[in-house]
Protein backbone atom coordinates (compact mmCIF):
# COMPACT_ATOMS: atom_id res chain seq x y z
CA UNK A 1 0.00 0.00 0.00
CA UNK A 2 1.55 3.08 -0.86
CA UNK A 3 0.99 6.86 -0.43
CA UNK A 4 -0.12 9.38 -2.69
CA UNK A 5 -0.95 12.73 -1.02
CA UNK A 6 -2.95 15.42 -1.53
CA UNK A 7 -3.09 19.32 0.00
CA UNK A 8 -5.95 21.26 1.71
CA UNK A 9 -9.84 21.46 0.18
CA UNK A 10 -9.94 18.68 -1.77
CA UNK A 11 -12.98 19.34 -3.55
CA UNK A 12 -15.85 16.73 -5.24
CA UNK A 13 -15.42 18.51 -8.40
CA UNK A 14 -11.47 17.89 -8.37
CA UNK A 15 -11.66 14.35 -7.44
CA UNK A 16 -14.57 13.47 -10.22
CA UNK A 17 -15.22 16.50 -12.93
CA UNK A 18 -19.35 17.73 -12.92
CA UNK A 19 -18.95 16.40 -17.09
CA UNK A 20 -18.62 12.42 -15.92
CA UNK A 21 -21.27 12.82 -13.56
CA UNK A 22 -24.03 10.67 -15.42
CA UNK A 23 -22.09 8.11 -14.78
CA UNK A 24 -22.44 6.20 -11.47
CA UNK A 25 -20.50 2.98 -11.84
CA UNK A 26 -17.44 3.33 -10.11
CA UNK A 27 -15.11 1.32 -12.74
CA UNK A 28 -16.07 4.02 -15.29
CA UNK A 29 -15.92 6.51 -13.20
CA UNK A 30 -12.45 5.72 -12.12
CA UNK A 31 -11.10 6.61 -15.68
CA UNK A 32 -11.84 9.91 -14.46
CA UNK A 33 -10.88 10.32 -11.26
CA UNK A 34 -8.85 13.92 -10.59
CA UNK A 35 -8.69 14.46 -14.34
CA UNK A 36 -7.22 17.56 -14.85
CA UNK A 37 -5.80 18.11 -11.35
CA UNK A 38 -3.56 15.15 -10.53
CA UNK A 39 -3.34 12.81 -14.09
CA UNK A 40 -1.01 10.62 -12.87
CA UNK A 41 -3.10 9.70 -10.49
CA UNK A 42 -5.05 7.81 -12.66
CA UNK A 43 -2.51 6.15 -14.35
CA UNK A 44 -0.37 5.03 -11.52
CA UNK A 45 -2.95 3.98 -8.75
CA UNK A 46 -2.79 0.79 -6.99
CA UNK A 47 -5.54 -1.25 -5.87
CA UNK A 48 -4.58 -1.32 -1.73
CA UNK A 49 -3.20 2.62 -2.26
CA UNK A 50 -4.24 5.26 0.10
CA UNK A 51 -5.03 8.91 -0.69
CA UNK A 52 -3.47 10.94 2.01
CA UNK A 53 -4.61 14.53 2.61
CA UNK A 54 -4.77 17.64 4.72
CA UNK A 55 -7.66 19.44 5.94
CA UNK A 56 -11.57 19.35 4.35
CA UNK A 57 -11.26 16.60 1.78
CA UNK A 58 -14.07 16.12 0.16
CA UNK A 59 -15.62 19.53 -0.13
CA UNK A 60 -18.07 20.95 -1.99
CA UNK A 61 -21.47 18.65 -4.03
CA UNK A 62 -23.05 15.78 -2.60
CA UNK A 63 -21.98 13.81 -5.58
CA UNK A 64 -21.29 10.42 -4.12
CA UNK A 65 -19.77 9.55 -7.64
CA UNK A 66 -16.60 11.14 -5.85
CA UNK A 67 -15.88 8.13 -3.07
CA UNK A 68 -17.43 5.84 -5.82
CA UNK A 69 -14.78 6.75 -8.21
CA UNK A 70 -11.86 6.44 -5.35
CA UNK A 71 -13.50 3.10 -5.30
CA UNK A 72 -13.42 2.18 -8.25
CA UNK A 73 -9.65 2.85 -8.29
CA UNK A 74 -8.95 0.05 -5.80
CA UNK A 75 -8.49 3.10 -3.28
CA UNK A 76 -10.13 1.54 0.03
CA UNK A 77 -8.83 4.17 2.50
CA UNK A 78 -8.35 7.74 2.98
CA UNK A 79 -6.56 9.75 5.63
CA UNK A 80 -6.82 13.13 6.42
CA UNK A 81 -6.55 15.54 8.98
CA UNK A 82 -10.77 16.21 8.50
CA UNK A 83 -13.52 15.98 6.30
CA UNK A 84 -15.97 17.63 4.23
CA UNK A 85 -19.46 16.53 6.42
CA UNK A 86 -20.99 15.19 3.03
CA UNK A 87 -17.91 13.59 1.74
CA UNK A 88 -17.64 11.93 5.10
CA UNK A 89 -21.01 10.42 5.19
CA UNK A 90 -21.15 9.32 1.60
CA UNK A 91 -17.58 7.60 2.05
CA UNK A 92 -18.85 5.58 5.33
CA UNK A 93 -22.58 4.56 3.24
CA UNK A 94 -20.44 3.27 0.06
CA UNK A 95 -17.27 1.62 2.07
CA UNK A 96 -14.53 3.58 1.77
CA UNK A 97 -13.09 4.22 4.95
CA UNK A 98 -12.18 7.64 6.15
CA UNK A 99 -9.84 7.91 9.11
CA UNK A 100 -9.09 11.87 10.31
CA UNK A 101 -5.45 12.10 11.67
CA UNK A 102 -4.75 15.01 12.95
CA UNK A 103 -1.30 15.68 11.18
CA UNK A 104 -0.91 14.09 8.10
CA UNK A 105 1.97 16.55 7.10
CA UNK A 106 4.86 14.04 7.70
CA UNK A 107 3.22 10.74 5.70
CA UNK A 108 5.41 10.74 2.24
CA UNK A 109 4.19 10.43 -0.89
CA UNK A 110 4.83 6.80 -2.95
CA UNK A 111 5.89 5.41 0.79
CA UNK A 112 4.41 2.03 2.45
CA UNK A 113 1.77 2.78 4.88
CA UNK A 114 -0.37 -0.10 7.03
CA UNK A 115 -3.66 0.94 7.79
CA UNK A 116 -4.96 -0.55 11.11
CA UNK A 117 -8.87 0.84 11.62
CA UNK A 118 -9.29 -1.38 14.16
CA UNK A 119 -6.31 -0.62 16.88
CA UNK A 120 -7.21 3.05 15.66
CA UNK A 121 -3.61 3.66 13.99
CA UNK A 122 -1.86 4.07 10.89
CA UNK A 123 1.94 3.13 10.29
CA UNK A 124 4.24 4.96 7.49
CA UNK A 125 8.35 4.90 8.01
CA UNK A 126 8.58 3.19 11.04
CA UNK A 127 6.28 6.07 12.79
CA UNK A 128 2.55 5.06 14.48
CA UNK A 129 -0.15 7.95 14.07
CA UNK A 130 -3.28 8.00 15.89
CA UNK A 131 -6.37 7.89 13.83
CA UNK A 132 -9.93 8.50 15.24
CA UNK A 133 -12.39 5.77 14.96
CA UNK A 134 -15.78 6.49 12.76
CA UNK A 135 -18.30 7.44 15.69
CA UNK A 136 -20.52 5.14 17.03
CA UNK A 137 -23.38 5.42 15.53
CA UNK A 138 -21.60 5.17 11.99
CA UNK A 139 -19.89 2.00 13.47
CA UNK A 140 -23.09 -0.27 13.03
CA UNK A 141 -23.06 1.14 9.39
CA UNK A 142 -19.59 0.09 8.50
CA UNK A 143 -19.37 -3.09 10.41
CA UNK A 144 -22.85 -3.68 8.11
CA UNK A 145 -20.50 -3.04 5.13
CA UNK A 146 -22.29 -0.22 4.77
CA UNK A 147 -25.72 1.77 4.42
CA UNK A 148 -27.05 -0.44 1.53
CA UNK A 149 -26.21 -3.57 3.90
CA UNK A 150 -27.34 -1.81 6.88
CA UNK A 151 -30.93 -1.00 5.65
CA UNK A 152 -31.44 -4.19 3.04
CA UNK A 153 -33.30 -5.94 5.91
CA UNK A 154 -35.01 -3.76 7.68
CA UNK A 155 -38.68 -2.78 7.29
CA UNK A 156 -38.77 0.19 8.91
CA UNK A 157 -36.83 2.34 11.59
CA UNK A 158 -37.03 3.32 15.04
CA UNK A 159 -38.20 7.33 14.73
CA UNK A 160 -36.79 9.36 17.43
CA UNK A 161 -33.87 6.60 18.41
CA UNK A 162 -30.53 7.70 18.90
CA UNK A 163 -27.97 7.91 21.17
CA UNK A 164 -26.86 11.16 23.29
CA UNK A 165 -22.99 12.59 22.29
CA UNK B 1 -31.16 26.13 29.36
CA UNK B 2 -31.85 27.75 26.01
CA UNK B 3 -32.28 25.78 22.73
CA UNK B 4 -30.98 27.24 19.18
CA UNK B 5 -33.82 27.02 16.52
CA UNK B 6 -32.48 23.93 15.12
CA UNK B 7 -32.43 22.06 18.18
CA UNK B 8 -36.02 22.99 19.11
CA UNK B 9 -36.85 21.67 15.18
CA UNK B 10 -35.22 18.56 16.33
CA UNK B 11 -36.86 18.27 20.00
CA UNK B 12 -40.81 19.12 18.19
CA UNK B 13 -40.13 16.59 15.63
CA UNK B 14 -38.98 13.52 18.80
CA UNK B 15 -40.94 15.11 21.07
CA UNK B 16 -38.72 15.16 23.64
CA UNK B 17 -35.29 17.49 24.38
CA UNK B 18 -33.26 17.01 21.68
CA UNK B 19 -29.78 18.96 21.91
CA UNK B 20 -26.66 19.91 20.11
CA UNK B 21 -24.51 16.57 19.57
CA UNK B 22 -27.23 14.13 19.68
CA UNK B 23 -27.40 11.23 17.17
CA UNK B 24 -31.38 11.01 15.91
CA UNK B 25 -33.24 8.95 13.49
CA UNK B 26 -35.86 12.04 12.50
CA UNK B 27 -38.44 11.82 9.88
CA UNK B 28 -38.01 14.18 7.05
CA UNK B 29 -40.94 16.73 5.55
CA UNK B 30 -39.78 16.42 2.08
CA UNK B 31 -36.92 14.62 0.48
CA UNK B 32 -35.54 16.37 -3.51
CA UNK B 33 -33.64 14.17 -5.98
CA UNK B 34 -32.49 15.89 -9.26
CA UNK B 35 -31.19 14.16 -12.84
CA UNK B 36 -27.45 13.89 -11.26
CA UNK B 37 -27.97 12.20 -8.19
CA UNK B 38 -31.32 10.98 -8.52
CA UNK B 39 -30.97 8.17 -10.51
CA UNK B 40 -28.38 6.58 -7.90
CA UNK B 41 -30.51 6.86 -5.44
CA UNK B 42 -32.94 5.04 -6.84
CA UNK B 43 -30.48 2.08 -7.55
CA UNK B 44 -29.54 2.28 -4.07
CA UNK B 45 -33.23 2.20 -2.67
CA UNK B 46 -33.87 -0.62 -4.87
CA UNK B 47 -30.67 -2.61 -3.33
CA UNK B 48 -32.37 -1.39 -0.09
CA UNK B 49 -35.03 -3.75 -0.86
CA UNK B 50 -37.42 -1.14 -1.49
CA UNK B 51 -40.28 -1.37 -3.73
CA UNK B 52 -42.69 1.44 -2.79
CA UNK B 53 -41.28 4.72 -2.00
CA UNK B 54 -42.16 5.96 1.71
CA UNK B 55 -44.75 8.63 0.59
CA UNK B 56 -44.78 9.67 -3.00
CA UNK B 57 -46.37 13.08 -1.94
CA UNK B 58 -43.65 14.37 0.37
CA UNK B 59 -40.71 13.52 -2.89
CA UNK B 60 -40.04 16.47 -4.96
CA UNK B 61 -38.25 15.33 -8.44
CA UNK B 62 -37.11 17.40 -10.67
CA UNK B 63 -34.31 17.80 -13.59
CA UNK B 64 -32.16 21.12 -13.51
CA UNK B 65 -28.15 19.95 -13.88
CA UNK B 66 -28.32 18.54 -17.60
CA UNK B 67 -31.48 20.32 -18.84
CA UNK B 68 -32.35 19.57 -22.06
CA UNK B 69 -30.59 16.63 -21.99
CA UNK B 70 -27.04 17.03 -23.40
CA UNK B 71 -25.81 13.78 -24.03
CA UNK B 72 -27.38 10.48 -24.77
CA UNK B 73 -26.61 8.92 -21.37
CA UNK B 74 -28.22 12.09 -19.68
CA UNK B 75 -31.31 11.72 -21.24
CA UNK B 76 -31.26 7.78 -20.60
CA UNK B 77 -30.77 8.95 -16.49
CA UNK B 78 -34.28 11.15 -16.81
CA UNK B 79 -36.06 8.86 -18.95
CA UNK B 80 -35.11 6.28 -15.62
CA UNK B 81 -36.44 8.81 -13.24
CA UNK B 82 -39.17 9.55 -15.30
CA UNK B 83 -40.55 5.99 -15.24
CA UNK B 84 -39.52 5.82 -11.52
CA UNK B 85 -41.65 9.00 -10.87
CA UNK B 86 -44.64 7.21 -12.69
CA UNK B 87 -44.47 4.22 -11.23
CA UNK B 88 -44.17 5.42 -7.85
CA UNK B 89 -46.89 8.34 -7.72
CA UNK B 90 -44.28 10.74 -7.47
CA UNK B 91 -44.74 14.09 -8.92
CA UNK B 92 -42.22 15.15 -11.58
CA UNK B 93 -41.72 18.93 -12.45
CA UNK B 94 -39.30 17.26 -14.90
CA UNK B 95 -37.13 19.85 -16.74
CA UNK B 96 -40.30 22.33 -17.02
CA UNK B 97 -39.46 24.70 -13.81
CA UNK B 98 -36.21 24.96 -13.43
CA UNK B 99 -33.09 24.41 -10.39
CA UNK B 100 -34.08 22.64 -7.43
CA UNK B 101 -33.57 24.61 -4.92
CA UNK B 102 -35.30 27.79 -6.18
CA UNK B 103 -38.31 25.14 -6.99
CA UNK B 104 -38.73 24.05 -3.85
CA UNK B 105 -38.50 27.14 -2.19
CA UNK B 106 -41.23 28.57 -4.75
CA UNK B 107 -43.80 25.75 -4.93
CA UNK B 108 -44.03 25.54 -1.04
CA UNK B 109 -42.51 22.46 -0.58
CA UNK B 110 -40.15 23.91 2.58
CA UNK B 111 -41.67 25.70 5.40
CA UNK B 112 -40.25 27.12 8.92
CA UNK B 113 -40.24 24.26 11.29
CA UNK B 114 -39.45 21.21 8.60
CA UNK B 115 -36.63 18.73 7.99
CA UNK B 116 -35.89 18.98 4.24
CA UNK B 117 -33.45 16.72 2.79
CA UNK B 118 -31.91 16.98 -0.66
CA UNK B 119 -29.31 14.56 -2.49
CA UNK B 120 -27.35 18.15 -3.58
CA UNK B 121 -25.34 20.09 -1.19
CA UNK B 122 -26.63 23.21 -1.86
CA UNK B 123 -30.00 22.03 -0.12
CA UNK B 124 -29.40 24.34 2.77
CA UNK B 125 -30.76 26.86 0.75
CA UNK B 126 -34.63 26.51 2.24
CA UNK B 127 -32.79 27.52 5.30
CA UNK B 128 -34.36 30.67 3.86
CA UNK B 129 -37.71 29.54 4.54
CA UNK B 130 -36.42 28.82 8.13
CA UNK B 131 -36.53 24.90 7.93
CA UNK B 132 -34.20 22.68 8.85
CA UNK B 133 -32.25 21.33 5.19
CA UNK B 134 -29.41 19.59 4.53
CA UNK B 135 -27.77 18.22 1.52
CA UNK B 136 -27.15 14.36 1.65
CA UNK B 137 -25.36 11.65 -0.65
CA UNK B 138 -27.37 9.38 -2.95
CA UNK B 139 -27.05 6.12 -1.05
CA UNK B 140 -28.50 8.05 2.12
CA UNK B 141 -31.19 9.69 0.15
CA UNK B 142 -32.14 5.70 -1.02
CA UNK B 143 -32.26 5.10 2.94
CA UNK B 144 -34.77 8.37 3.04
CA UNK B 145 -36.57 7.11 -0.43
CA UNK B 146 -37.30 3.79 1.62
CA UNK B 147 -38.31 4.79 5.31
CA UNK B 148 -39.08 8.72 5.11
CA UNK B 149 -36.14 9.14 7.71
CA UNK B 150 -32.49 9.62 8.12
CA UNK B 151 -29.91 9.44 11.23
CA UNK B 152 -28.72 13.31 11.79
CA UNK B 153 -26.11 14.27 14.22
CA UNK B 154 -27.80 17.75 15.09
CA UNK B 155 -25.63 20.87 15.06
CA UNK B 156 -24.75 23.60 17.07
CA UNK B 157 -24.86 26.91 15.47
CA UNK B 158 -22.84 29.36 15.02
CA UNK B 159 -24.76 32.71 15.37
CA UNK B 160 -23.89 34.99 12.34
CA UNK B 161 -26.25 38.53 13.81
CA UNK B 162 -25.82 41.27 10.92
CA UNK B 163 -26.48 44.89 11.42
CA UNK B 164 -27.11 48.10 9.32
CA UNK B 165 -28.16 48.90 6.10
CA UNK B 166 -26.32 47.76 2.69
CA UNK B 167 -24.78 51.14 0.39
CA UNK B 168 -26.09 51.32 -2.92
CA UNK B 169 -24.50 48.12 -5.26
CA UNK B 170 -23.91 46.24 -2.53
CA UNK B 171 -26.03 43.81 -0.90
CA UNK B 172 -26.81 39.45 0.42
CA UNK B 173 -23.73 38.01 -1.97
CA UNK B 174 -21.04 40.78 -0.62
CA UNK B 175 -22.35 39.98 2.76
CA UNK B 176 -22.15 36.11 2.54
CA UNK B 177 -18.84 36.28 0.67
CA UNK B 178 -17.34 38.43 3.44
CA UNK B 179 -18.85 35.88 5.64
CA UNK B 180 -17.17 33.04 3.55
CA UNK B 181 -14.12 34.84 3.53
CA UNK B 182 -13.76 35.02 7.53
CA UNK B 183 -15.41 31.69 8.50
CA UNK B 184 -13.10 29.71 6.02
CA UNK B 185 -14.25 27.04 4.06
CA UNK B 186 -14.36 24.10 7.13
CA UNK B 187 -14.79 27.19 9.58
CA UNK B 188 -18.07 25.93 10.03
CA UNK B 189 -17.73 21.87 9.49
CA UNK B 190 -20.97 19.87 10.98
CA UNK B 191 -22.05 23.30 11.92
CA UNK B 192 -25.45 25.54 11.37
CA UNK B 193 -25.13 29.06 10.84
CA UNK B 194 -27.72 30.76 12.32
CA UNK B 195 -28.36 34.55 10.13
CA UNK B 196 -30.08 37.12 12.26
CA UNK B 197 -29.87 40.74 13.18
CA UNK B 198 -31.78 43.64 11.70
CA UNK B 199 -30.13 43.31 8.21
CA UNK B 200 -31.69 39.94 7.87
CA UNK B 201 -34.97 40.71 9.39
CA UNK B 202 -35.17 43.52 6.86
CA UNK B 203 -33.53 41.62 3.90
CA UNK B 204 -36.10 40.03 1.25
CA UNK B 205 -36.39 36.10 0.53
CA UNK B 206 -34.14 36.46 -2.75
CA UNK B 207 -31.30 37.92 -0.58
CA UNK B 208 -31.70 35.65 2.42
CA UNK B 209 -31.95 32.49 -0.05
CA UNK B 210 -28.45 33.97 -1.70
CA UNK B 211 -27.08 33.66 1.94
CA UNK B 212 -28.61 30.29 3.11
CA UNK B 213 -27.39 28.88 0.01
CA UNK B 214 -23.51 29.22 0.44
CA UNK B 215 -23.73 27.83 4.39
CA UNK B 216 -22.06 24.68 2.43
CA UNK B 217 -19.25 26.61 1.82
CA UNK B 218 -18.21 27.01 4.66
CA UNK B 219 -18.86 23.60 5.68
CA UNK B 220 -21.77 24.11 7.51
CA UNK B 221 -24.81 21.08 7.25
CA UNK B 222 -27.46 23.65 7.02
CA UNK B 223 -28.18 27.79 7.14
CA UNK B 224 -31.04 29.05 8.92
CA UNK B 225 -32.73 32.07 9.06
CA UNK B 226 -35.30 32.56 11.66
CA UNK B 227 -38.57 33.10 10.71
CA UNK B 228 -40.73 36.29 10.31
CA UNK B 229 -43.55 38.06 8.81
CA UNK B 230 -41.43 38.17 5.32
CA UNK B 231 -41.11 34.09 5.56
CA UNK B 232 -44.88 34.09 6.54
CA UNK B 233 -45.93 36.14 3.37
CA UNK B 234 -43.97 34.39 1.23
CA UNK B 235 -44.36 30.51 2.50
CA UNK B 236 -48.36 31.27 3.40
CA UNK B 237 -48.74 32.62 -0.49
CA UNK B 238 -47.39 28.76 -1.57
CA UNK B 239 -48.59 27.10 1.30
CA UNK B 240 -51.55 28.64 2.86
CA UNK B 241 -51.75 25.13 5.85
CA UNK B 242 -48.16 26.35 6.74
CA UNK B 243 -47.23 26.90 10.41
CA UNK B 244 -43.77 26.91 12.53
CA UNK B 245 -43.59 31.17 12.05
CA UNK B 246 -42.94 31.70 15.53
CA UNK B 247 -40.39 29.22 16.14
CA UNK B 248 -36.99 31.84 17.31
CA UNK B 249 -34.34 30.23 19.34
CA UNK B 250 -34.30 31.12 23.00
CA UNK B 251 -32.38 34.30 24.82
CA UNK B 252 -30.43 32.11 26.84
CA UNK B 253 -30.10 29.71 24.09
CA UNK B 254 -26.00 27.89 23.23
CA UNK B 255 -23.82 28.66 20.23
CA UNK B 256 -20.87 27.58 19.65
CA UNK B 257 -19.92 30.79 18.26
CA UNK B 258 -21.46 34.76 18.04
CA UNK B 259 -20.29 36.92 15.19
CA UNK B 260 -21.32 40.18 14.33
CA UNK B 261 -21.58 42.12 11.24
CA UNK B 262 -21.59 45.63 10.54
CA UNK B 263 -22.57 46.19 6.74
CA UNK B 264 -23.18 49.96 6.29
CA UNK B 265 -19.47 50.21 5.47
CA UNK B 266 -19.65 46.66 3.17
CA UNK B 267 -17.72 47.37 0.04
CA UNK B 268 -18.83 45.07 -3.44
CA UNK B 269 -16.76 41.56 -2.32
CA UNK B 270 -15.26 38.89 -5.11
CA UNK B 271 -13.83 35.34 -4.07
CA UNK B 272 -10.75 34.97 -6.37
CA UNK B 273 -9.77 31.30 -7.54
CA UNK B 274 -9.91 28.65 -6.88
CA UNK B 275 -11.55 28.59 -2.88
CA UNK B 276 -14.85 30.44 -2.05
CA UNK B 277 -13.08 31.38 1.19
CA UNK B 278 -10.48 33.67 -0.81
CA UNK B 279 -12.34 36.36 -0.99
CA UNK B 280 -11.18 40.34 -1.16
CA UNK B 281 -12.97 43.68 -2.16
CA UNK B 282 -13.87 44.37 -5.32
CA UNK B 283 -10.65 47.05 -5.44
CA UNK B 284 -8.26 44.50 -5.35
CA UNK B 285 -8.78 42.93 -8.56
CA UNK B 286 -10.69 45.46 -10.64
CA UNK B 287 -8.95 45.96 -14.06
CA UNK B 288 -8.83 41.44 -14.38
CA UNK B 289 -9.89 40.71 -17.98
CA UNK B 290 -13.29 38.83 -17.81
CA UNK B 291 -14.06 36.47 -20.92
CA UNK B 292 -17.16 35.23 -19.80
CA UNK B 293 -19.75 36.52 -17.18
CA UNK B 294 -22.60 34.27 -16.18
CA UNK B 295 -25.36 35.91 -14.13
CA UNK B 296 -27.52 32.59 -13.00
CA UNK B 297 -27.78 30.12 -10.62
CA UNK B 298 -29.67 29.12 -7.80
CA UNK B 299 -27.45 31.74 -5.41
CA UNK B 300 -28.61 34.65 -7.86
CA UNK B 301 -30.77 33.70 -10.36
CA UNK B 302 -33.66 35.29 -8.97
CA UNK B 303 -35.59 38.56 -10.71
CA UNK B 304 -34.03 40.49 -8.30
CA UNK B 305 -30.70 39.40 -9.38
CA UNK B 306 -31.90 40.38 -13.10
CA UNK B 307 -33.39 43.88 -11.74
CA UNK B 308 -30.28 44.61 -10.03
CA UNK B 309 -28.11 44.02 -13.26
CA UNK B 310 -30.60 45.85 -15.35
CA UNK B 311 -30.09 48.98 -13.02
CA UNK B 312 -26.23 48.76 -13.54
CA UNK B 313 -26.77 48.25 -17.36
CA UNK B 314 -29.29 51.22 -17.87
CA UNK B 315 -29.32 52.11 -21.48
CA UNK B 316 -25.79 50.38 -22.61
CA UNK B 317 -24.46 47.46 -24.21
CA UNK B 318 -22.41 44.61 -22.84
CA UNK B 319 -18.93 44.28 -24.15
CA UNK B 320 -18.39 42.60 -27.71
CA UNK B 321 -15.27 40.79 -25.80
CA UNK B 322 -17.10 39.45 -23.17
CA UNK B 323 -20.05 36.01 -23.44
CA UNK B 324 -22.56 37.33 -21.17
CA UNK B 325 -24.75 34.22 -19.92
CA UNK B 326 -28.10 34.50 -18.14
CA UNK B 327 -29.79 31.93 -16.48
CA UNK B 328 -32.92 32.77 -14.75
CA UNK B 329 -33.41 30.29 -11.67
CA UNK B 330 -36.65 29.35 -12.39
CA UNK B 331 -39.84 29.61 -14.84
CA UNK B 332 -41.34 31.68 -12.50
CA UNK B 333 -38.10 33.89 -11.88
CA UNK B 334 -38.10 34.10 -15.67
CA UNK B 335 -42.04 34.94 -16.46
CA UNK B 336 -41.22 38.08 -13.58
CA UNK B 337 -38.33 39.32 -15.59
CA UNK B 338 -39.55 38.86 -19.06
CA UNK B 339 -42.71 40.62 -17.94
CA UNK B 340 -40.61 43.28 -16.38
CA UNK B 341 -38.79 43.79 -19.88
CA UNK B 342 -35.55 42.99 -18.55
CA UNK B 343 -34.84 39.88 -20.67
CA UNK B 344 -35.37 42.06 -24.06
CA UNK B 345 -32.93 44.80 -22.29
CA UNK B 346 -30.44 41.77 -22.06
CA UNK B 347 -30.61 40.21 -25.37
CA UNK B 348 -30.19 43.90 -26.90
CA UNK B 349 -27.37 44.17 -25.06
CA UNK B 350 -25.52 41.65 -26.23
CA UNK B 351 -26.22 38.37 -23.59
CA UNK B 352 -27.30 35.00 -24.08
CA UNK B 353 -30.77 34.10 -21.99
CA UNK B 354 -30.71 30.36 -21.53
CA UNK B 355 -33.63 28.22 -20.03
CA UNK B 356 -33.75 27.33 -16.46
CA UNK B 357 -30.87 25.54 -15.28
CA UNK B 358 -28.15 24.88 -13.42
CA UNK B 359 -25.64 26.17 -17.00
CA UNK B 360 -22.23 26.61 -16.31
CA UNK B 361 -22.38 26.20 -12.50
CA UNK B 362 -22.53 22.35 -13.07
CA UNK B 363 -19.79 22.49 -15.47
CA UNK B 364 -20.66 19.88 -17.74
CA UNK B 365 -23.66 21.30 -20.05
CA UNK B 366 -22.66 24.40 -21.30
CA UNK B 367 -21.03 27.62 -21.25
CA UNK B 368 -17.97 25.84 -20.08
CA UNK B 369 -14.41 27.53 -20.37
CA UNK B 370 -11.37 26.82 -22.10
CA UNK B 371 -7.62 26.86 -20.69
CA UNK B 372 -6.37 30.29 -19.75
CA UNK B 373 -10.26 31.74 -19.73
CA UNK B 374 -11.61 33.36 -16.63
CA UNK B 375 -15.12 33.74 -15.79
CA UNK B 376 -17.00 36.09 -13.07
CA UNK B 377 -19.91 33.98 -11.85
CA UNK B 378 -23.22 35.01 -9.10
CA UNK B 379 -22.94 31.15 -8.53
CA UNK B 380 -21.41 29.36 -5.36
CA UNK B 381 -18.27 27.86 -6.41
CA UNK B 382 -15.05 28.53 -8.01
CA UNK B 383 -13.11 25.42 -7.10
CA UNK B 384 -10.76 24.77 -10.03
CA UNK B 385 -12.40 23.15 -13.17
CA UNK B 386 -15.79 24.46 -11.79
CA UNK B 387 -16.82 25.78 -15.24
CA UNK B 388 -14.94 23.91 -17.44
CA UNK B 389 -11.06 23.99 -18.13
CA UNK B 390 -8.76 23.12 -14.82
CA UNK B 391 -6.55 25.59 -16.41
CA UNK B 392 -9.38 28.87 -16.46
CA UNK B 393 -10.24 30.64 -13.19
CA UNK B 394 -13.67 31.49 -11.64
CA UNK B 395 -14.23 34.37 -9.94
CA UNK B 396 -17.38 35.15 -7.83
CA UNK B 397 -19.46 37.84 -7.42
CA UNK B 398 -22.97 39.89 -6.39
CA UNK B 399 -25.13 40.56 -10.19
CA UNK B 400 -24.36 44.25 -9.44
CA UNK B 401 -20.71 43.44 -9.52
CA UNK B 402 -21.09 40.86 -12.41
CA UNK B 403 -23.53 43.16 -14.97
CA UNK B 404 -20.44 46.06 -14.18
CA UNK B 405 -17.64 43.93 -15.40
CA UNK B 406 -20.01 42.65 -18.42
CA UNK B 407 -20.17 46.52 -19.79
CA UNK B 408 -16.21 47.19 -19.32
CA UNK B 409 -14.73 43.57 -19.47
CA UNK B 410 -12.82 43.77 -16.81
CA UNK B 411 -13.62 43.33 -13.12
CA UNK B 412 -15.63 46.60 -12.50
CA UNK B 413 -16.45 48.10 -9.04
CA UNK B 414 -20.38 48.37 -9.73
CA UNK B 415 -20.56 51.99 -7.97
CA UNK B 416 -18.38 53.24 -10.84
CA UNK B 417 -19.82 52.39 -13.90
Amino acid sequence: MRIWTFGDDIDTDAIIPGRFLTEYDPGKLAEHVFEGTRDDFRTGVRPGDVVVAGRNFGCGSSREHAPLALLGAGVKVVVAESFARIFYRNAVNTGLLPLVCPDTSALLEGHEIKVDPVGGFIESDGVRYAVEAVPPFMQAIVDAGGLVDYAKEMKEVELCTGSRR
Amino acid sequence: MGATLVEKIFSSRCGKEIEAGDVVMAAVDRAMIHDITGPLAIQKFREMGGERVFDPARIVMLFDHQVPADSIQAAENQKFMREFALGQGIHNYDLREGVCHQVVLEKGHAAPGEIVVGSDSHTCMYGAAGAFATGIGSTDMGFVLKFGALYFRVPDSIRVEVNGAFAPRVGAKDLILSIAGDIGADGATYQALEFAGETFRSMPMAGRMTCANMAIEMGAKAGIVPPDTITREYVQARRPDAAGFDLASDRDAVYAEWREYEVADLVPQVAVPHNVDHVVGVDEVAGTHVDQVFIGSCTNGRYEDFAEAAGVLGDRKFSDAVRVVLIPASKEEYLKTLRAGLIERFVEAGALVEAPCCGPCMGGAFGLLAPGEVSLSTSNRNFRGRQGSTEAGVYLCSAATAAASAITGEITDPREV
